[in-house]
């Protein structure tokens, strides 16, 4: 009785600030990972400032390939809100299906990125040594793909557990956590994407 | 554990999609537009902003969040903003540089 007392206070007290502690600690994950690409993308823009001879980045990547895979990460984004909103009504079925979506969204991006690289590494000699360009690129979005990567792999756990009906409409928080790492995942892209290919 | 704490009205997550395409072409529009050099890296640097601020507004359900939960997120970030403003001295300085 002292104990179920005891945890009510915490509860009462933890209220104000987040509705679960998975949530809460995924953002804080969240908010350290930014913190890196932040750090990432200002050594970026330092090196380039610091570069007059850099190359137009239109030049050497493909833009157009680029915002394809862009739109593709935004899709997923998309099916990720209606997995979520699907098991929060109780649909299983939905939810499996919005999480396929998504899971080959971020599958075909990888291709995409996979494909792109290839072509960059192989027919225009570009590589993480060749030069201070090829060095930032593969850094970004080589890290970036790593995060897509692992959540490729966490959403299919996350899938797995949904089919087997792991999740209801009353117990669905680790869908909503995966899905915020995967809306971050896109929302850097998205900030990758202007800042080394477009800019 | 439910997440029924932060029951609110489902955003129209299709207009967010739409938004967010709509200022995908627009920014690639921009990158090829003849401005002037600073306007097209402030332009895209805006339109970038606005398509996170949206992804994080409504597909990470951040508009809806309680405020302390907003207040932690927003920390960090305020970090990064003093980390960028700390480059603008040399963004300033070496702008001419960058491809025309």
């Amino acid at each position: 009785m002292a104990h179920a007392t005891t945890m009510n206070e915490v509860e009462r007290y933890e209220a104000p600030l987040t509705p679960g502690w998975g949530k809460l600690m995924m953002w804080i994950f969240l908010c350290s990972d930014a913190m890196s690409f932040a750090g990432l993308l200002a050594a970026y823009a330092a090196v380039r400032m610091g570069n007059p001879d850099w190359p137009i980045p239109a030049s050497k990547l493909d833009v157009p390939l680029t915002a394809f895979n862009t739109f593709v990460l935004i899709c997923s984004s998309v099916t990720m809100v209606k997995a979520l909103s699907a098991i929060r009504h109780g649909n299983r079925k939905g939810l499996a299906g919005w999480l396929l979506g998504t899971i080959t969204g971020g599958a075909i991006f990888l291709g995409i990125q996979a494909f792109e690289w290839t072509h960059l590494v192989v027919h225009e000699g570009l590589s993480i040594q060749s030069s201070l360009f090829g060095a930032t690129f593969f850094i970004l979005t080589g890290f970036h793909g790593s995060h897509v990567l692992s959540g490729v792999i966490y959403l299919s756990c996350i899938a797995i557990k949904g089919v087997r009906g792991g999740y209801t409409n009353d117990n669905n928080s680790p869908v909503e956590i995966a899905g915020l790492y995967w809306h971050f995942v896109d929302l850097i892209w998205i900030l990758v994407f202007t800042f080394v290919y477009l800019i | 554990m439910t997440t029924r704490e932060t029951e609110h009205a489902e955003p129209n997550y299709w207009m967010v999609w739409v938004a967010l395409l709509i200022l995908t072409i627009v920014e690639l529009g921009a990158a090829k537009s003849p401005m002037p050099r600073v306007a097209v890296v402030v332009s895209l640097c805006a339109l970038a902003l606005v398509k996170a601020a949206l992804v994080a507004a409504y597909f990470m359900h951040l508009k809806f969040e309680k405020y302390a939960l907003i207040l932690v997120v927003a920390s960090p970030l305020l970090l990064s903003a003093i980390l960028y403003i700390g480059l603008v001295p040399d963004a300033i300085t070496h702008l001419h540089w960058l491809p025309h």
